[in-house]
């Protein structure tokens, strides 16, 4: 290993810093989301493959572990969206100062929190929505 | 204390002027991404069933098809990047660093490739 920093350096931070937390939490966010994509292909796939193919999918797609796994990824993709839009709002060069980014910060945990509850009202309460 | 590596100082080499293009790409996809995924969330929401003859007729429609494409081509992009920099940080070894970077390459490709693949097929009428 060279000598020189390499990030990132995990053991140095203290871990409950509200910068470290969102910042982190985002990557696993993202992460989730590429499970996501995974899962948006193969159901593409399968309305593709015709009504039998679908059928199929649908059997693993609608399993009682497969909510655990929707609801996941609605607190994920609620998350990133936000604290996505925060990363572009902070490339225009605005919201870095530290009193703003904290700020900043408990918007994004709030407004995703709307948005998961929202999501989540809908595709639960929201009526018909079994394949 | 220089933050050069001694190779790039000996190599003297400057910046090849491509360094902010994994942050472009990523910046780019991200704000394809914003409405492209509102729009996913809604539409799903809005169709009266999720059964496999309601989403056959949603995804012929010209404009889902093509939202669709865009939707897989900039979130399988966006993964790609992300995943990428997740490897780069945290799998230190060069050896299995570039293997795991060439899977997750292609493993994208395949995504996108498939998940187009497959909406076209819907889209230009797919077998019952």
């Amino acid at each position: 290993m060279p000598t020189r920093p390499l990030s990132p350096h995990l053991s140095v931070y203290r871990m409950y810093r509200y910068t470290l937390v969102t910042s982190i939490a985002n990557r696993f966010a993202g992460l989730a989301l590429s499970i996501g994509l995974l899962l948006l292909v193969y159901w593409l796939v399968a309305i593709a493959g015709g009504a039998r193919s679908y059928a199929r999918a649908a059997q693993l797609l609608t399993a009682p572990l497969a909510r655990l796994v929707y609801a996941a990824l609605i607190v994920a993709f609620s998350y990133h969206l936000v604290a996505g839009i925060r990363h572009l709002v902070w490339d225009t060069g605005r919201g870095l100062e530290r009193a703003q980014s904290q700020r900043s910060a408990w918007v994004v945990v709030a407004v995703s929190i709307v948005l998961m509850l929202l999501i989540g009202w809908r595709v639960w309460l929201g009526g018909t929505h079994a394949p | 204390m220089s933050l050069r590596s001694p190779l790039g100082r000996v190599l003297g080499a400057g910046a090849a002027g491509d360094g902010v293009r994994h942050w472009w790409l990523q910046r780019l996809t991200s704000i394809a991404l914003v409405p492209l995924m509102v729009w996913l969330v809604v539409s799903l929401l809005a169709l009266p069933s999720l059964g496999h003859a309601t989403l056959v007729a949603w995804m012929s429609q010209g404009s889902t098809a093509l939202l669709l494409i865009l939707l897989v081509l900039a979130a399988s992009w966006h993964s790609q990047l992300g995943v990428r920099v997740v490897i780069e940080d945290y799998v230190h070894s060069s050896g299995t660093r570039t293997l795991c970077l060439v899977l997750i390459g292609f493993a994208h490709v395949l995504l996108g490739a498939a998940g187009v693949f497959a909406i076209l097929r819907v889209a230009f009428g797919a077998p019952p």
